[in-house]
């Protein structure tokens, strides 16, 4: 049922409890009940919008940086990751596998405010051998939703 | 100047739907539930396949009876999900959308006068195709208090010497009724009782909500008495590359292959590429879209039950078929005064038989949220009529 549940919500955490409930086959209680378990294990970790920031108007940068880094002894890459993490403008950070350690992603109004970031605050924790800053042009597709496109019904209204 | 055209061609009427098109089409913000085909795109590594071998200048006639890959991914497709097995060798052709199955087995396989024993409601093409091939369409009606399903007696008393085939389309376009192994064996037994032959249509069979779907030639003594016919379209969402096929007694596809050589040469050839990866790993693809089509059956039987609407509840395909009997209105009626009061078009049920008379097609091919507006949408019409407004 977990798995049913979270493939639903994982494309629309907007449902109506309810509706899953019916598309479920299962009483709105038995869901309630399983979200609110899994969220209390923090197998749900939150619950967040796809937003086209381009379309607000809104200025806003996403930078994605490629951080190398000395494991800290006795603590290997988590300690590091901690101090990154830490930072609210810090949007994610991944442990990668391949010519780097972390990918971490990061939101900034400018272009300025996310360099500022960068060399000021992540360059200089005593861990970080390199980081190498990739700005993003566009967004195409986030979360498994296609940000451009809107695709419309090109189907024939009536066939039998 | 002579008449131009054949004598049976006129006497086949045009399909039902036409006229509702006409109007839906003209009118702005209608919600249509008329599709008889999938709202998922084609899943993207099967597209791919079919771009790739563009690019590689695959752009050449296959095989009359298809590419060799195609039918051999076809037999293990059919070992793996239906116990069945075919050789890929003489077995198994690649048709043109099980459409095109549908008529060349009713043309290698009718002499003048052979009587076809027709379920309804059911797909429009059986009784058309039937006539073209000389045949007698002799139409069973199917019966809600049986969910749709076809019964031993309701075959036995439609069976005379002449009749030859038994077309048997589960699970059913326009009710989504199934057949599951034991109406399927009481069947089986009146079929080799009588020496009968059996077209199976189950282009729908990876649409099923109860258990998987079981083919009626894997009964014993019917593989070689049973032509059946798939494809690509339902399951995989692939309708526009116009993909299917039939798997039968050897005998049988020989002459089938012999029409489609003739008419047809072979399938599109990007196509057969295409569905050989949709076979080789489209699995998982079907399993997600089963259950998205399963969780909007769910809601609309909800609905239908709030609103106090009659509906048996279906197994199969992308349909439900409820009753609107108690409005005292014909489904033609019923479907023109919906699209004029609320603009929500559904499909008559006498569009697949005059059994359909009191019954109306709805189909789940849609987003969650295009439901829930048309269902609002149909409970205010169905309140109006129940309240006199109308």
């Amino acid at each position: 049922m977990r798995e049913k549940i979270l493939t639903f919500i994982e494309k629309n955490s907007r449902i109506d409890l309810k509706e899953l409930a019916i598309m479920l086959g299962v009483e709105e209680a038995v869901v309630m009940n399983e979200l609110e378990q899994m969220e209390a294990e923090h197998i749900i970790c939150g619950y967040h919008t796809i937003i086209d920031w381009d379309k607000v108007g809104m200025e806003k940068v996403t930078a994605m940086i490629e951080v190398r880094v000395t494991p800290q002894r006795g603590m290997g890459f988590d300690k590091v990751a901690e101090r990154i993490y830490n930072y609210p403008e810090v949007n994610s950070v991944y442990l990668i596998s391949g010519g780097f350690d972390f990918m971490v992603t990061l939101e900034g109004k400018s272009l300025r405010e996310v360099s500022q970031f960068v060399s000021e605050k992540l360059s200089t924790l005593d861990a970080i051998l390199s980081t190498k800053t990739n700005f993003i042009l566009k967004k195409y597709k986030d979360h498994g939703t296609i940000i451009a496109e809107q695709k419309k019904d090109e189907r024939i209204q009536m066939t039998p | 100047m002579r008449d131009p055209l054949s004598k049976t061609i006129v006497t086949i009427q045009p399909s039902g739907i036409r006229k509702f098109f006409d109007i839906v089409s003209e009118m702005k913000d209608a919600i249509t539930l008329g599709v008889g085909e999938p709202d998922f795109d084609t899943p993207w590594h099967i597209r791919d396949e079919g771009i790739y071998s563009l690019e590689k200048g695959r752009t050449f006639y296959t095989s009359n009876a298809g590419l060799k890959e195609l039918k051999i991914e076809i037999g293990r497709y059919l070992a793996r999900r239906y116990q069945v097995s075919y050789d890929y060798n003489g077995e198994i052709l690649v048709t043109v959308g099980g459409s095109e199955a549908i008529d060349i087995a009713m043309r290698a396989m009718l002499d003048p006068g052979d009587e076809v024993l027709i379920p309804q409601p059911s797909y429009v093409s059986y009784e058309p195709c039937c006539i073209l091939a000389n045949g007698k369409p002799v139409i069973i009606e199917l019966k809600a208090e049986n969910q749709f399903r076809l019964t031993a007696e309701e075959l036995e008393a439609a069976i005379t010497p002449k009749t030859k085939l038994l077309v048997l389309p589960f699970p059913n376009n326009p009710t989504g009724a199934i057949m599951e192994k034991a109406d399927l064996e009481a069947i089986a037994e009146v079929v080799i009782k009588h020496d009968l032959f059996v077209l199976s249509d189950e282009i729908y069979s990876e649409l099923t909500y109860t258990d998987n779907h079981v083919t009626i030639a894997s009964l014993p003594g019917m593989k070689e008495r049973t032509i059946l016919i798939n494809g690509f379209s339902k399951s995989y969402a692939m309708t526009g590359w116009r993909l299917g096929y039939a798997c039968g007694p050897e005998v049988i596809i020989k002459q089938m292959t012999k029409i489609h050589q003739f008419a047809i040469m072979c399938a599109p050839t990007t196509s057969q590429y295409a569905a050989v990866e949709a076979l080789k790993n489209g699995d998982e693809d079907v399993a997600k879209m089963r259950e998205e089509y399963n969780g909007r059956r769910r809601y609309l039987m909800h609905r239908f039950k709030e609103m106090g609407l009659e509906c048996f509840e279906p197994f199969g395909a992308f349909y439900v078929f409820p009753c609107i009997k108690e409005f005292g209105m014909t489904s033609d009626e019923f479907v023109t005064e919906l699209l004029q009061a609320q603009k929500v078009a559904v499909v008559p049920g006498t569009a697949f038989g005059s059994c359909g008379e009191g019954f109306i097609r709805i189909s789940y091919a849609y987003s969650l949220d295009v439901l829930k507006k048309a269902m609002d949408r149909i409970e205010a019409f169905i309140t109006d009529l129940r309240s006199g407004k109308k």
